[in-house]
């Protein structure tokens, strides 16, 4: 599903990624660690397609539209509503059945009764879910997942460990954690970045 | 189909986004209304044709690059860029919807300022606002794709008058000569081909432009 070789990247002098091989089969889910600064998000960047390698080379058996993309930002229009921003993103994603889809995620991820209030007024651990949301709207064969964990509070921390768990073999996974043990039962692999 | 559809919802949601946030379209109406003022006052009474055009022209021009500056600040400040390049749509369509949501600005600006204009210095003619409808399509045009470059940048406020200024220039000569020429057929002509030129070297080269 996902194969990289001797991938490395530069910005200008300096090298964020040196000489990174892995190799993600289809259901496998390899789990990222790696201190501030090792390139984690630079790597996921990559896989993703979201920037190019300076070395090495990236194989990707998916389309574009088939990767699910979860980084730092939540890639959510704040000025918009929850179900403004999904219906956009399920336009875009081509999404069958869109408004039902929403609807489902919007009620798993406990967000359908604030679905009309802009993002904006979200507190940032809703936002993550939204994020969430976006991320799952289009079933994505390869989920990217850049510390999905982060804002959530314990139940959504759940909630995502449920979600992790149910898709755990059907789809591919490619998450960075600075918490390893917390996905440690799920993962099939794990990829240790040095600094 | 599924392209202009997907056209329609970037655009649609631009239009909307600056329904809720109000910070574009007021500054741009404010911007060319001001601009008209300061000249009826600063120039000399009843300015020949031809200074009244080009004053016209470089107030057009400045509001559009106003409503051009803040075209894509919504996806900066929010970073959603990546969430519109990781979408299989066509990317082109990303540059479409946008050049239409600040057309569309830019056409509510210019309802709004001919009108001053025409009542403080000369009224228009027909071909006078035929060239402005044409030059709106290639500013927009081009102007949109010169912010994607830009928003990339650290000096994006510097850089995108400094790109889109020196190619605007053929629009302002079309756009004057359409207002003041007796025959401004000719003028018209080289503003549409201008618009079509540049129209299809954007579209088909956006991809470019938003790979990293």
């Amino acid at each position: 599903m996902l194969t990289a070789r001797r991938l490395g990247k530069r910005y200008g002098e300096k090298r964020v990624l040196r000489r990174i091989d892995l190799e993600v089969p289809r259901g496998g889910f390899l789990v990222v660690t790696g201190p501030n600064g090792a390139g984690k998000t630079t790597l996921l960047r990559i896989c993703a397609g979201l920037a190019q390698p300076t070395e090495g080379i990236i194989e990707r058996g998916v389309s574009r539209g088939q990767i699910g993309f979860l980084g730092h930002d939540p890639l959510v229009y704040r000025e918009l509503t929850a179900l403004e921003n999904l219906e956009l993103y399920g336009r875009l994603y081509r999404v069958p059945e869109c408004r039902e889809r929403i609807g489902m995620l919007l009620e798993r991820f406990g967000l359908w009764e604030v679905r009309h209030e802009r993002v904006a007024s979200y507190s940032r651990g809703m936002t993550q879910r939204l994020a969430l949301c976006r991320v799952l709207l289009h079933g994505p064969e390869l989920l990217v997942l850049d510390e999905p964990y982060s804002a959530l509070d314990e139940a959504g921390a759940e909630l995502l460990d449920a979600q992790l768990a149910e898709l755990r073999g059907e789809r591919t996974f490619l998450l960075a954690t600075h918490d390893p043990a917390h996905v440690e039962p799920l993962a099939s692999g794990r990829l240790a970045l040095v600094a | 189909m599924t392209y202009a559809r997907d056209v329609g919802a970037l655009a649609r949601k631009d239009l909307l986004l600056e329904l809720r946030a109000r910070d574009t379209l007021p500054a741009m109406l404010l911007f060319v209304v001001a601009t008209f003022v300061v000249f009826h006052f600063s120039l000399p009474a009843h300015p020949s044709k031809l200074a009244a055009s080009g004053l016209l022209w470089v107030a057009i021009l400045f509001t559009a690059l106003l409503g051009l500056g803040r075209a894509f600040v919504p996806e900066r400040e929010q970073h959603v860029f990546d969430g519109l390049v990781l979408a299989p749509c066509d990317r082109s369509a990303i540059w479409l919807g946008k050049s239409l949501a600040t057309l569309a600005f830019l056409v509510a600006a210019q309802v709004v300022a001919l009108p001053v204009y025409a009542l403080f210095f000369r009224p228009l003619t027909g071909p006078a606002v035929l060239g402005v409808a044409l030059a709106d399509l290639g500013i927009c045009a081009v102007g949109t794709f010169l912010g994607a470059m830009a928003v990339a940048t650290r000096a994006r406020e510097l850089l995108l008058p400094l790109l889109f200024l020196p190619l605007a220039i053929p629009i302002v000569v079309g756009g004057v000569g359409a207002g003041v020429a007796d025959s401004p057929g000719r003028y018209l002509g080289f503003l549409a081909v201008y618009d079509l030129l540049f129209v299809v070297i954007c579209w088909a080269s956006f991809e470019y432009v938003v790979a990293e």
